[in-house]
Formats: structure tokens, C-alpha cells, sequence
């Protein structure tokens, strides 16, 4: 019986935590996804065991580990940390060769990445030190109106004469959603100016790194097929969406581990100190 | 003396001894605070510690006073005490900080601050103008404000001999006669020409080896970090300009730059990438913001700020003691309008530099507190990173702030951006 080689990726994100367990061919065969919580170095861990547990893969049989996202330094099993910007280039391009731009929206901070044929990063820019334009920000919203955050993209596209929402504050946010229910305005008519909202603001951070096709949209609020809309018709193109879109950052991680296990050459990473 | 004990001597030298003078220099300003003296209150961008050193006025640089709070983790506490009083936290965070001071009776984490007997301030950054009429409010304090005429338009600058700069020249001229005889009534003291003269030559002296300091951190491995100890250096160069002791300081730093190009000896870690440094460095964490570029052996060989708070001394331009008031005219006006391009049309001088330098990236750090300096960084960065091809990183924080600042966040783009390079790096060796 020939021994086949696994690597995985873990993404420690500040809302999700993603595993990742890849094969040398590059197939994702384990992938797991739980709320990272207050424990961040039990949720990598516990992401990353039901991952080897759907692979039907032995923790001994993983050769290398490298951690990605926020928590990257709490995965106390990883052999190396490279950040999440990295990995969302990386897996984007495996997924959608032809790759030159990336949004990624996660739960605190979206990114516009610039990357190579090789999945290589060649500029970047994030939100700072606010989250408006991610995924708090629609999470925000579906508090106000009280619906669950997996139905704020359908219900959104039901909008037939959207509102504008005029706040950048996610704080704000809420309570200018409660002013326009106030004011008599249709759930779906909100929501759709919520999603618009976000969309201009990742816009604007795209162009600065610059938007050429083909663009692929990365991480959880990928998932939402109002946020899908409103991001491409604010561009005016098509995006790349794959159903492994929210474990982009953990697949590009662990396609930097199996780097290391086919070529020998480590991840081009610090191995900082991790601290559990 | 034998190499080893050379290098023991040299190696460090400035950043001792530019700690010490540091030191004397708030000792001097506390026994003035504590004893009722004399002080003048100015700003980097252009001083006229030429004039004010003529008599013997202690210079206070409220910019470097309230950094030095940042530096010592205090700065928190000068702010909300402004804060408190009514200013808004979008003010710069320099400004609140010494209001904060002054509200706290000039108590100051290195002494006790005098009040400002005369203000001097240059147009260069349009908060100055502001922050003076604080004090005028605060003490009466006489307030001395020099325009500079500008550069009219990018790569429009006019030089000696032109007809316009001959104009500009005599506009800036008749500002300082106008402000030696404020000095007069403020002092007591008349003009002195002969020590104006040996204050200009000690300021000759600085400039030139400032210039020098600068140029030699060509060298590979460079030789000092222009964000840590290049702030050390720009102490100096501000609060003992035209001073013996301050010419004597950069004597020596310019022996021990020598020293270190003829002998290879760098900086304590192993040089990878070289960085040029856009902006006001982050105070808050000023070492460890430094440390999140030297884990990956990334260095600044040199750094925008070097240029502008150095009121644009980095020109090298010396002074013609034979006249001194026209010469010192003219110097002000070339290096003060050095300071403002270097704020607003750096993108020529920086494609240069990243060729002189040899640098792998640029780092540019935008700070909330200072709008005028940051508002431009974003074209710069795209003329870079678009047009040249030159990697750059946009790092967003405060100079003073603390609130602002997510080590977190900025380790993730740091980490980034190296990443970056390091791939670039690996695939031109594959290749």
C-alpha cells in the first residue's frame, strides 16, 4: 500500500474557525467549520479533529499544519503561521485559476487582494479599525430586524424599492434600520440598501488595489447571494463563487503546508511563538 | 587604539550620547520651569533656533514633548485631560497632549515644563498656527508667526538667482529682522551679531553632517535605523541646533557612520529587506512597531520624517557667514519649503531614493491625528506600487493615539506584505 501525503489548513477566524485536510492532489477529502468562541486554541483544535475525522485521516498521517486568520498563533498543533491575506490569494487562485482579484468578507474585516497566477500576492488592502463593510455589519442589521443571518441574502433580493442607508457605523447601523422599520419600510427594501451599503465600501477598497478580472469572492459572507448581487453589480462583473468559498483561507493553508511536504521548503512565514 | 576597542568606543556611540544631551536639555528646561526663566516654544518645521540660540533663549519643541509621552506611555493621560477640557479627539494628538500639559501646570513625564515666553512658528503645517494662538490665549504669549513661501507647484522650485526666489528671499529676510527685535523686547538682550554668526557656523556644521549621516546609510548593511535611532538623531538635530554641543554631537555621529561603512558594521540584526519609512512614526508602541519589521529582518535605511522634522536640514544647505541675515533667510526658506515637499511632492524624491537606496519596499503610515501630512500618501502609494512597481504598504495608526492603534491589525498587514516579498524574492531565485 503506497502511503499518500496530507497536509491541513486551519483559519482562526474571530467569528468562524475552519480545518481544512488536503491530499497530494491537491482535493480537499475534510473540512469542518464551528464558531470560534472565547477558547481559541480549542477551536482550532476542534475544528481541525472534525476535519481529519471526515477525511478518514489519522492526526499522524498530517505532515504539516500551517495556521491562518486572527487566532494563527493559538494553533498550538501548527508547524507554521502564514496570514490569512496569503491564504485567501492562494486558495482563490487553486480554486479559480484565471484569479486576478479577491474579496474576502469575513466576520470583522474584508480584504481586497491582488494576486498572480501563482496566488501570490502582489498588493492588499483591508478595512481599518472599523467594521463596517464586513460581516458584523450585516449581523448588525439581522439583529435589528430579528432574522436569522442565513436568510438576510434571500430575503434581500426581494427588494423592489431599496432605501439607502446612509450610516458607515455598524453600530449606528442597527439603530438606522430601526428607524426606517419605524418609518414603514419593507424588510427586503432595508436589507438590499444593507447589502448595497457593504458593497460600496468593499468596492472602494478593491479599486484600491485595483479590480481586473477575474475576481473571486472569498470567506463567509460569500455565501450570501444578496451580498453576491449587490458586489457585482456594484462592480459591473461577474465573481468567481465556489461552494468551498468560506474555507478559501484554511485550503490556502493547507496548500502552503503541502508545499512543505512535497518540496521540503517551509511556507515563506514566520514561525512565531504560539501561545496556547 | 585597536579595532576592537575602536568598535567598542564608536558603535553606539550617538544613540549614548544623543540620550545624554536629550537628558541635559530637559534638565535645562526644568530649572527654567521651576525657576520662572525664559523659554521659547517652536516647532521642527523651521525653528530659528539660529536666531533664538543668538539669545540664549531655552527652546522648547512641544511636538518632541508631547511624543516623549507616547514614548513613555502617558500620552493617554495628557489627552483626556484635554479631552476633558473640551477638545474633540479627531484634534491632532500632539496638540492635546501639551495642552494637557499645560493644563496640568507643565508637569511633564521628564520635568517641569517652562511657559512660553515667545512663540515662534513657521507656516508649515497649518495646526501650528493654531496651537500658538492656544498659548496666546493661555499666557499672552508673544506669537511670532514666519510664512514661508512654498513650492508653487510640484518640481516648480526656484532656486537662487531666480527672480522669484530673490523676492521670497527678502520676504522671508525681513520676517527674521522683524523677529530679532521681538527677541530684543522679549529678552532684554540686544543682537549680537558676531555670536549670531557662531551659531550659524555651528548650524553649518550640523547641516553638513546631517546631510552625511543620511547618505552614508547607503551602505549595505545600512548602518542605523532611520525610524528608532534616526529619531535619536533628529533630537539633536532640533533641540541643539546651531549649539556647540550639538555641532560636536554630529562631528562625532558622522565619525561613527564612517567608522561603521569603512568596517561593515550595520545594524544589530541581519539586514533582508531595506525600507524606506513614509509619515510620523507610531509613538505608542515605538519599539515594538519597529520589531514587527526587524522579526523579518526588515530595516529603514531611510525615512520622509528624517527630512520634514528635521525642518528640512537634511538639504545640507550651510549658511554664508559673511551675510549672515540674507544667508540665514535663504536657508530658511530652501529647508523649510524642503520640509513642506517633503509632506506633499515626495513622489520624485522617493523613486530616487528607492534607487539610491537600494529598497525593497516602501512603508507609508498614514496617522489619524495629522490630516496634512497623510492626505496624500494614498497617490503616492499608487505612483509607487502602479506606475514604478515598487512594493508598498499602507499601514493606518496614530503618532500619539493609542486608541487607534491594533498592534493586531497591523501585524496581520506587516506580516503580509513580508510574505509577500519573501515569495517574490524566492521565485526570482527559482527563475
Amino acid at each position: 500500500m503506497i502511503a499518500v501525503a496530507y497536509a491541513a489548513g486551519v483559519d482562526v477566524g474571530s467569528t468562524q474557525t475552519k480545518a481544512v485536510v488536503i491530499n497530494e492532489d491537491r482535493r480537499i477529502v475534510g473540512r469542518s467549520l464551528i464558531d470560534t468562541g472565547a477558547n481559541v486554541v480549542k477551536a482550532a483544535e476542534s475544528s481541525y479533529i472534525a476535519a481529519l475525522k471526515q477525511a478518514n485521516v489519522d492526526e499522524e498521517e498530517v505532515e504539516y499544519v500551517v495556521g491562518t486568520g486572527y487566532g494563527r498563533y493559538r494553533v498550538t498543533f501548527g508547524n507554521s503561521q502564514v496570514t490569512e491575506i496569503s491564504c485567501h490569494g492562494r486558495g482563490a487562485v487553486h480554486l479559480f485559476p484565471n484569479t486576478k482579484s479577491v474579496v474576502d468578507m469575513g466576520g470583522q474585516d474584508t480584504k481586497a487582494i491582488a494576486v498572480n497566477a501563482e496566488g501570490e500576492i502582489t498588493d492588499f488592502c483591508m478595512n481599518d479599525k472599523c467594521a463596517a463593510g464586513t460581516g458584523r455589519f450585516l449581523g448588525a442589521a439581522a439583529a435589528a430586524l430579528d432574522i436569522p443571518i442565513d436568510d438576510l441574502g434571500p430575503v434581500s433580493l426581494k427588494s423592489t424599492r431599496p432605501i439607502k442607508i446612509s450610516t458607515t457605523c455598524t453600530v449606528f447601523a442597527e439603530s438606522e434600520v430601526l428607524a426606517w422599520i419605524g418609518k414603514g419600510k419593507k424588510i427586503e427594501d432595508i436589507l438590499w440598501g444593507v447589502h448595497k451599503s457593504i458593497a460600496a465600501r468593499s468596492v472602494a477598497l478593491m479599486r484600491r488595489v485595483g479590480i481586473n478580472e477575474e475576481i473571486t469572492f472569498t470567506g463567509g459572507v460569500s455565501r450570501n447571494e444578496g451580498m453576491v448581487k449587490a458586489l457585482e453589480e456594484r462592480i459591473g462583473k461577474p465573481l468567481n463563487i465556489s461552494d468551498e468559498c468560506h474555507y478559501v483561507g484554511a485550503l490556502g493553508a493547507a496548500l502552503f503546508a503541502l508545499d512543505h511536504v512535497m518540496t521540503g521548503r517551509a511556507p515563506v512565514a514566520r514561525t512565531a511563538e504560539v501561545t496556547s | 587604539m585597536t579595532t576592537r576597542e575602536s568598535t567598542q568606543e564608536l558603535v553606539g556611540r550617538g544613540n549614548r550620547e544623543g540620550a545624554a544631551l536629550f537628558r541635559d536639555w530637559f534638565a535645562e528646561l526644568d530649572e527654567a520651569g521651576r525657576n520662572g526663566g525664559q523659554s521659547a516654544y517652536v516647532f521642527v518645521m523651521g525653528s530659528i533656533n539660529e536666531v533664538l540660540k543668538t539669545f540664549d533663549l531655552p527652546v522648547v519643541f512641544p511636538e518632541i514633548n508631547s511624543l516623549q509621552t507616547a514614548v513613555r506611555r502617558v500620552a493617554h493621560e495628557y489627552l483626556e485631560t484635554a479631552e476633558d477640557h473640551g477638545y474633540s479627539p479627531d484634534i491632532c494628538g500632539y496638540v492635546k497632549a501639551d495642552i494637557g500639559m499645560q493644563l496640568r501646570g507643565g508637569q511633564h513625564p521628564m520635568g517641569q515644563m517652562p511657559t512660553p515666553s515667545m512663540s515662534v512658528l513657521t507656516n508649515a503645517c497649518n495646526t501650528y498656527i493654531k496651537w500658538a494662538e492656544i498659548w496666546e490665549r493661555m499666557y499672552d504669549t508673544p506669537t511670532f508667526t514666519i510664512d514661508i513661501p512654498g513650492t508653487r507647484q510640484a518640481g516648480g522650485q526656484t532656486w537662487r538667482g531666480d527672480a522669484d526666489f530673490e523676492a521670497d528671499r527678502r520676504y522671508v529676510e525681513v520676517q527674521l529682522s522683524e523677529l530679532i527685535t521681538l527677541c530684543e523686547e522679549v529678552t532684554g538682550k540686544n543682537f549680537d551679531i558676531d555670536k549670531f554668526r557662531q551659531v550659524l557656523g555651528y548650524a553649518n556644521t550640523m547641516s553638513r553632517s546631517w546631510k552625511r549621516i543620511l547618505d552614508l546609510n547607503r551602505s549595505k548593511p545600512s548602518l542605523f535605523n532611520a525610524l528608532t535611532d534616526g529619531t535619536i538623531f533628529l533630537g539633536v538635530a532640533n533641540g541643539f541646533r546651531g549649539t556647540e554641543a550639538g555641532a560636536r554631537y554630529f562631528e562625532r555621529l558622522v565619525e561613527e557612520m564612517e567608522y561603521r561603512a569603512a568596517h561593515g558594521i550595520g545594524q544589530a540584526i541581519e539586514e533582508q529587506y531595506r525600507l524606506l519609512f513614509v509619515g510620523v512614526p507610531c509613538y505608542p508602541i515605538f519599539r515594538r512597531f519597529n520589531e514587527l519589521f526587524t522579526d523579518w529582518g526588515g530595516s529603514f535605511v531611510n525615512s520622509t520624517y528624517l527630512w520634514f522634522a528635521s525642518g528640512g536640514t537634511n538639504s545640507g544647505f550651510e549658511y554664508d557667514l559673511t551675510d549672515p541675515l540674507a544667508s540665514l533667510a535663504e536657508g530658511v526658506l530652501i529647508n523649510v519649503r524642503g520640509a513642506m515637499d517633503a509632506m506633499f511632492h515626495q513622489n520624485d524624491v522617493l523613486e530616487h531614493m528607492a534607487k539610491d537606496f537600494d529598497v525593497d519596499g516602501v512603508i507609508y503610515h498614514p496617522i489619524k491625528s495629522c490630516r496634512t501630512v497623510s492626505t496624500g500618501l494614498a497617490d503616492g502609494r499608487r505612483h509607487l506600487t502602479e506606475e514604478l512597481g515598487i512594493p508598498s504598504l499602507f499601514i493606518e495608526s496614530d503618532m500619539m493615539d493609542r486608541r487607534v492603534v491594533s498592534e493586531a491589525q497591523m501585524k496581520n498587514r506587516i506580516d503580509a506584505f513580508f510574505e509577500g516579498l519573501a515569495s517574490r524574492r524566492r521565485q526570482l531565485a527559482d527563475a
